[in-house]
């Protein structure tokens, strides 16, 4: 990355970034270059087309959810700060050995096991009352399993999904009880990918 | 000696092994010395299909074969027994020639038994086989039956033949072990396996290889053991892989994480093909000599790994779609469903091997990509039929594997020793194991998401355990070409001996000691697969946002691949509407219903079982000689009442007996039905049906009934009427309403001793029919009158049995009043026999009117009674909806029939096992479902 210099000029408060989220400057500055790809008008800004352009997203069943967690709430548009920040709760936990230059000295990265957990519970919580009501996981069932199962087999489904995770029974998932329910699963591992330097 | 056997045995068994011989080396006429079964008379000699054949047992040459005769038994024998020795013992002409007929496959089955055996011995001891592997115990028992034929026999007959191990020993495990892999983390840590399996088995070779040579150099090995560089390469190459079957005999007890036995034991199947590679061109350059390699060889050689690792991995994934393409049109033919499984796997591995490929890449791709498609395609009883079978031939093989290399370490002909090269073999390939795992994982977690800590590097680096594979391929070696082989021999046993036992034997306790995070069997929940679904998407969608061609790109465009394309071809079209999410759900489904079952459900279960008993038995209040009896016995209609009480302990038996009674009694008149036989179906007949039925009934009156707890059932059996004691008194006019208030539970006659009436009959009878229940009852009286007066005319009964049978048809909707006992009692009936399971109320209570009168009259009418009893079971074998309201035969048996006939068993039994009791009551038959149509 001899680069990696001189582009690191063009990204806004670098260094703070780099702070923050935990991504070396090689990092950035490739994210740097993916989020100029994708802003095709050079405003500097991410729009919902600008994210709906990337084909593979199309295909991707609950696409359209992960994209509007990109978005603050009431934000049209998505700026590179704020691009790095979500994208920031996938990077691998953070081991003894410092990886990837710094770490992050924040006492809750985005990439810790909760903040992960949130990320995934805000896209079954739609309306970000804090719970996943049977409606809202049923959109995201019918989304993942597509025409596969008939209306009869969802229901079931997240019944049963609810039932089991539903510790206070309010007939409602909360953040806790889907804390909870993915306590024995690898989070650190399954919501991780390898950002290239 | 050697003319005869070879010219017979080549053809046959060893026609197929000779590939890897021939491209591998020339050796099997040399080392092949001991690789001679004598042909049997029988055409199909060689063992057919996965039957792991032990290959070693036919030692002695086929000269004499009297006296192969003669000593073959020496060891089994040991164990199993000399009758064979005996018989076959003599110089005869004819016994000579049937022992030769049966010589093979006997000695094979023999040899299974002593295997099967020895592991059952060492699972007698729960602390001992907690702390000692059983593959350390399996050659400590190789070595003594080794010893012990040795001392018999001056000679060794048995050893581990590398041809039938390569052929028949080692696929049933790699088969095993390629199929049932968990390919999500498979492929999750194919990097890592990868480098570990090419660049660690490389290194591991390489610096083996020159490192004994060097040491050669400096004098610290011996004179005698004439090797060069290329020998000592030769050997590095063989002894460096990590062998899978060692690999997974030690793992499989220490359970480390999912994560580190992938990596290992995967490591330990694809490092074949750089084994096999290596060991080919070492051997080719070891014939021609190390001076006459020229450069264009060593390219040669990294094109053949290529070619091998490769093409072993396409022959297997091309037997992967043959099979899954085969599986989708099994539907008529479930029997042989598996056969599928077995023969194609095992073929890719044969074909890899014909091609001189890397066979158990081949077999192992062959499994982790048919997997999937094979599952969903076969039936629920194929796939326990694969994996059960499956397993046992692994297991065997395993078990065979680790008593040969026992066996063959014994034989000292073999091998020379040399402290020199075994010492130093020992430190290099632990050293330079450790240095290739540090080495290595240091880049690998450059790149990998989760890093692999020193922890893991020592477990990996002490889990590189060697086995058969090795020794094998040293038992291979031509004599002519390698003249340090029997040094090499030695080694490798030593070595292989060494990780097995005792890095075997430490590795638990070193596990244990640096808390190497443990693998929990832990059947995923539906949240946790819906949201791991959801988790993909996610991941998938932001590398696609983020631009990375990573990882979850890939997966994702071969999972879209797979649906688009694969699974249409591969997939039945039943299921491949189906979703993976939804078969998820199905199967945790069950996996409640059954875990609710072996809790509590037995509970439920013996509680309507046993409540017919309660009712005959307690029509018998003044024997209470019989309810102690009962006690004593232990009977499982006495505990099962107790579970009713939840009076805890004896769980197992109760639960032994809840089957017992089950099978004896519930099932055995659906069975009957299934008269129909097929070769290629198993009929999903209507006992299945019925299982289904019951099952669903069964949960379904759980939910309503159970939940408002037993209570209300006690109440209600409190406040039940007692018909049948009524009788008792005499007094034969039935009481339709419900008059003397019982007991309950408190005092069942079983518990306080005397004189309780019965709650379950009483309540069907008055809560369900009591219409009914004077026709009932008069039904009974009159077969009671019947039976005391054979020649009276049935013709009374008649109509009101077809009553009841058509009131039958009417009871299923006033089956389910909420407590009532009886109802969920006959809910077990299935719905065939609604009719009838109604009709035996009357059935029930006829019994439990004359039954007690037989008991105290004379034993004749007790006989007739039972001829009257069983005829219905006879009866039985008609279609359940054929049930006709019956003209009553002329007789009292007949008269009974159509009111009994497909009513369960179970509900007689009580009375019957009283009668028993009352008859002749020590020997009495404790068992209920004793009685069995059989009798007849």
């Amino acid at each position: 990355m001899g680069s990696s210099s001189s582009n690191m000029d063009h990204i806004p408060d670098a260094q703070h970034l780099m702070q923050e989220t935990g991504f070396s400057a090689a990092h950035l500055v490739r994210l740097y270059e993916r989020f100029d790809f994708l802003d095709k008008d050079d405003r500097g800004e991410l729009r919902l087309d600008d994210f709906e352009a990337v084909s593979e997203l199309a295909m991707n069943p609950i696409g359209d959810r992960i994209i509007r967690a990109f978005f603050s709430p009431g934000r049209e548009t998505v700026d590179f700060p704020s691009f790095v920040r979500i994208l920031a709760h996938f990077r691998p936990t953070d081991t003894n050995r410092t990886r990837n230059g710094r770490n992050g000295a924040q006492p809750e990265p985005a990439n810790s096991r909760t903040n992960k957990l949130k990320f995934a519970f805000q896209l079954y919580d739609q309306d970000r009352d804090g719970k996943i009501s049977r409606e809202e996981l049923l959109q995201v069932l019918r989304a993942m399993l597509e025409m596969q199962v008939t209306e009869e087999q969802l229901q079931s489904i997240a019944e049963r999904a609810i039932q089991e995770a539903d510790l206070d029974l309010d007939d409602t998932i909360s953040f806790d009880e889907f804390k909870k329910s993915l306590e024995k699963v690898d989070i650190e591992h399954k919501m991780s990918i390898r950002f290239l330097e | 000696m050697l003319g005869l056997t070879l010219l017979l045995l080549l053809p046959t068994a060893a026609a197929a092994a000779a590939d890897r011989s021939r491209t591998e080396a020339p050796p099997l006429r040399g080392p092949g010395l001991r690789f001679s079964p004598p042909v049997p008379a029988s055409p199909s000699a060689p063992p057919l299909l996965l039957l792991p054949q032990p290959g070693a047992e036919y030692g002695a040459p086929g000269v004499a074969l009297a006296r192969s005769a003669a000593e073959e038994p020496d060891g089994p024998a040991e164990e199993e027994d000399g009758g064979h020795h005996g018989e076959h013992g003599g110089g005869y002409r004819v016994v000579q020639w049937e022992w030769s007929y049966v010589q093979t496959p006997f000695i094979i089955a023999i040899w299974l038994l002593v295997a099967s055996v020895a592991k059952i011995l060492f699972h007698f001891s729960q602390r001992f086989t907690t702390v000692v592997p059983e593959s350390c115990m399996l050659i400590l028992l190789g070595l003594v039956l080794g010893g012990v034929v040795l001392i018999a026999n001056k000679k060794q007959l048995y050893q581990l033949e590398p041809a039938l191990f390569f052929l028949f020993l080692l696929p049933t495990i790699v088969g095993d072990a390629g199929y049932f892999m968990p390919a999500r983390l498979f492929f999750d840590n194919l990097g890592a396996i990868l480098t570990y399996a090419v660049v660690g088995t490389l290194w591991n070779a390489f610096c083996t290889g020159f490192c004994l040579y060097a040491t050669k150099l400096l004098g610290v090995i011996d004179e005698r053991v004439q090797a060069d560089l290329m020998d000592f390469l030769l050997f590095g190459a063989l002894i460096s892989a990590v062998d899978p079957v060692a690999v997974l005999a030690v793992f499989e007890e220490v359970h480390v994480n999912d994560m580190l036995f992938i990596i290992v034991f995967g490591e330990s199947l694809l490092n074949d093909a750089v084994t096999v590679v290596l060991y080919k061109v070492y051997i080719s350059f070891v014939e021609v000599g190390a001076e006459n390699v020229q450069m264009t060889d060593y390219f040669k050689g990294v094109a053949s790994f290529l070619i091998v690792s490769v093409g072993g991995t396409l022959v297997g994934l091309v037997f992967a779609v043959i099979l899954g393409f085969i599986t989708r049109f099994t539907k008529k033919v479930r029997i042989i469903e598996p056969l599928f499984v077995f023969l194609l796997v095992y073929l890719a591995y044969l074909t890899a091997e014909l091609f001189s490929l890397s066979a158990i890449l081949s077999m192992t791709f062959c499994g982790i990509g048919a997997n999937k498609y094979v599952e969903a395609n076969i039936s629920q009883k194929s796939r326990t039929t694969v994996k059960y079978t499956m397993k046992t031939l692994a297991s065997i093989a395993e078990t065979i594997i680790f008593i040969f290399l026992g066996i063959s370490a014994v034989d000292k002909s073999k091998w020379a020793w040399d402290t020199g090269l075994v010492s130093c073999t020992l430190v290099f390939i632990f050293v330079f194991r450790a240095v290739g795992v540090i080495g290595q994982t240091w880049v690998l977690n450059r790149f990998r998401l989760v890093p692999l800590d020193k922890i893991d590097q020592v477990v990996m680096s002490y889990g590189g355990l060697r086995g058969a594979v090795a020794f094998a391929l040293v038992v291979l070696l031509d004599g002519e070409q390698v003249k340090a082989k029997d040094y090499f021999v030695a080694t490798t046993i030593v070595v292989v001996f060494f990780t097995v036992m005792f890095q075997g034997l430490t590795i638990k306790p070193l596990v244990k000691w640096l808390k190497v995070p443990r693998s929990t069997s832990r059947k995923p929940t539906i949240n946790e697969e819906i949201h791991e679904r959801a988790f993909d998407h996610i991941l998938t969608a932001v590398e696609d946002i983020a631009g990375l061609q990573g990882y979850h790109h890939w997966r994702d465009k071969w999972e879209q691949f797979d649906k688009n394309y694969l699974s249409k071809l591969l997939l039945r079209k039943s299921v491949y509407r189906k979703s993976e999410l939804w078969e998820a759900y199905q199967k945790i489904n069950i996996r409640d219903a059954i875990s609710v079952i072996d809790q509590g459900g037995n509970v439920l279960t013996s509680a309507r079982l046993s409540l017919p008993s309660m009712a005959s038995r307690a029509s018998f209040p003044e024997v209470t000689n019989v309810t102690n009896y009962l006690r004593e016995n232990g009977s499982g209609v006495c505990l099962d009442l107790q579970v009713i009480d939840n009076v805890p302990g004896g769980k197992v038996e109760e639960d032994t007996e809840t089957h017992h009674v089950l099978a004896g009694n519930l099932y055995k008149p659906r069975r009957r039905y299934q008269s129909h036989y097929s070769r290629h179906f198993i009929p999903l007949g209507e006992k299945e049906r019925q299982d289904r039925e019951v099952f669903q009934r069964n949960m379904k009156s759980r939910m309503e009934t159970f939940k408002s707890t037993r209570h209300k059932r006690h109440k209600k059996e409190r406040t039940s009427p007692p018909p049948v004691p009524a009788a008792l008194d005499g007094t034969q006019s039935p009481p339709p309403g419900p008059p003397s208030p019982t007991g309950g539970e408190t005092h069942l006659p079983w518990k306080g001793g005397v004189g309780s009436p019965p709650p379950c009959v009483s309540v069907e009878a008055t809560k369900i029919i009591p219409v009914d229940l004077q026709q009932a009852w008069n039904q009974s009286i009159s077969s009671l009158e019947s039976i005391s007066s054979p020649p009276a005319p049935a013709e009374p009964v008649h109509p009101r049995v077809s009553a009841l049978s058509r009131l039958g048809a009417t009871r299923p909707a006033s089956y389910t009043p909420p407590g009532s006992v009886a109802a969920s009692s006959a809910s077990y009936t299935p719905p065939g026999s609604v009719a009838g399971s109604s009709a035996s109320i009357g059935a029930q209570l006829s019994q439990g009117s004359f039954c007690f009168p037989d008991g105290r009259k004379d034993e004749e009418d007790e006989e007739e009674d039972e001829g009257a009893e069983l005829q219905p079971l006879m009866s039985s074998l008609r279609p359940p909806g054929s049930l006709p309201p019956a003209p009553p035969g002329p007789g009292p048996g007949p008269g009974h029939t159509p009111g009994r006939a497909p009513g369960p068993g179970r509900r007689r039994n009580p009375c019957v096992y009283l009668r028993s009791l009352v008859t002749a009551p020590p020997s009495g038959s404790g068992e209920p479902h004793s009685r069995g149509p059989t009798q007849l």
